[in-house]
C-alpha cells in the first residue's frame, strides 16, 4: 500500500512540476506547481518526516494563493483563454535543464549512500523539536531573524511611500551632467510617487542632456 | 522506496525547475522555477535523512532551513515584482534592458 501511494505520488510530482511550464494559465501554472508540492510534502510524510511534509503543505497553500492572486494582479491572460508561450532562450534552457537530471540522477544512481534508517520512526518530530529549541537553537533563531528582516525588507521595497514622504527622498539621482556638474535636482521637488516614476522615464531619455529636470512635468 | 529511487525522482524536479528559471520571461514563472527547485532539494534532504543518515534531527533541521529559503525568495521576489512594476510598467524580463532606477 505504501509502495502503491509513493509511486502514485512520485509519478504525481513530476507530471505536475511538467505541467507548471505547459500551462496556457499562469493562474493554473501556480496551481499546478501547488500539486508537486503536495506530492513532495506525501512522500515526505510516506517517509517519516510528518512535521515537515504538513509545514510544506500548509506553507505551499498559502504561497500559491498569493502567487495565483500576483497573477490576476499583473500578468497578461490570467484566464488561459488564448495558448500562451512566453519562453526565451528555450533550447539553451532545455539543454541545461537536461544536464541538471542527468547529473543529479547520475549521482543518485551511480553514488554509494550509507543505508542507515530513521532509528526511531515515531519519536522523529519530537527529536525535531528538541533539536530546533536545543543544540541547533542558534540556526532556528537566525532563520527567525532572517525572516523578520525580509519582512521589514519586503515592506521597504514595495511601500512607495513612508509616513514622512518618497522611498527615495533626499536622494540624488546618480547620473552627472555633460559638464561633469552634479544635477540640480531636489529631491524635496518630488511629490507624488507618479511624478517621481514619469520623472525617471524622463531622465532616462534625456540622460547626457545635463541633470536639470526640475521644472519637468508630466 | 530506496535512496536510489528518490534521489532519481529529485533530480526531474530540480531540472525542470532549472528550465523553467531559464526559459520564462514572466517574473512570477521564473520564481516559480526557482521554488521547483528547491522542492527537489528538501525531497533529497529528507530522503537522505530518512533512509541515509540514520534519522539524526539536524537532517530535518537542513530541510528547515531551506523553508526558510523558500519562504525569504518567494518574499523579496514578490516585493521587487511591486517595485519594478510600479516604476518601469514591466512584468517580463525583457522589459528590463537596464537595471538602473
Amino acid at each position: 500500500m505504501r509502495e502503491i501511494v509513493f509511486w502514485a505520488m512520485a509519478i504525481a510530482a513530476v507530471v505536475t512540476a511538467w505541467r507548471v511550464f505547459r500551462a496556457d494559465s499562469m493562474v493554473r501554472a501556480a496551481y499546478w506547481l501547488m500539486a508537486s508540492f503536495v506530492a513532495v510534502g506525501v512522500i515526505l510524510v510516506l517517509l517519516g518526516a510528518e512535521f515537515l511534509g504538513l509545514v510544506l503543505l500548509l506553507m505551499m497553500a498559502g504561497e500559491m494563493t498569493i502567487m495565483a492572486v500576483f497573477m490576476v494582479m499583473f500578468m497578461m491572460n490570467p484566464a488561459g483563454l488564448n495558448p500562451m508561450t512566453m519562453v526565451h532562450q528555450h533550447r539553451t534552457s532545455i539543454v541545461a535543464g537536461v544536464v541538471a537530471f542527468a547529473g543529479l540522477a547520475g549521482v543518485g544512481i551511480l553514488g554509494r549512500f550509507p543505508d542507515a534508517r530513521v532509528s526511531e520512526p515515531d519519536r522523529a518530530t519530537a527529536q525535531l523539536g528538541g533539536e530546533l529549541l536545543g543544540d541547533s537553537m542558534l540556526v532556528f533563531e537566525t532563520a527567525g531573524v532572517a525572516l523578520l528582516a525580509t519582512m521589514i525588507g519586503a515592506l521597504a521595497i514595495a511601500s512607495s511611500k513612508g509616513r514622512y514622504g518618497g522611498a527615495d527622498e533626499g536622494s540624488a539621482p546618480p547620473e552627472l551632467g555633460r559638464a561633469g556638474e552634479p544635477p540640480t535636482t531636489k529631491a524635496g521637488e518630488r511629490d507624488t510617487g507618479e511624478q517621481r516614476a514619469g520623472q525617471h522615464e524622463a531622465e532616462d531619455e534625456h540622460a547626457g542632456h545635463g541633470g536639470t529636470m526640475s521644472g519637468m512635468e508630466m | 522506496m530506496s535512496t536510489q529511487v528518490l534521489l532519481v525522482l529529485a533530480a526531474p524536479l530540480f531540472g525542470i525547475g532549472v528550465y523553467g528559471a531559464l526559459s520564462q520571461q514572466s517574473f512570477v514563472m521564473i520564481m516559480m522555477g526557482l521554488e521547483l527547485m528547491l522542492n527537489g532539494a528538501i525531497l533529497a534532504a529528507a530522503t537522505f535523512w530518512s533512509l541515509s543518515a540514520g534519522g539524526t534531527p539536524k537532517g530535518q533541521l537542513l530541510a528547515v532551513v531551506v523553508m526558510a529559503v523558500m519562504a525569504v525568495e518567494a518574499a523579496m521576489g514578490f516585493a521587487l515584482v511591486v517595485n519594478v512594476y510600479r516604476i518601469r510598467k514591466a512584468d517580463i524580463t525583457e522589459k528590463l534592458k537596464a537595471l538602473r532606477g
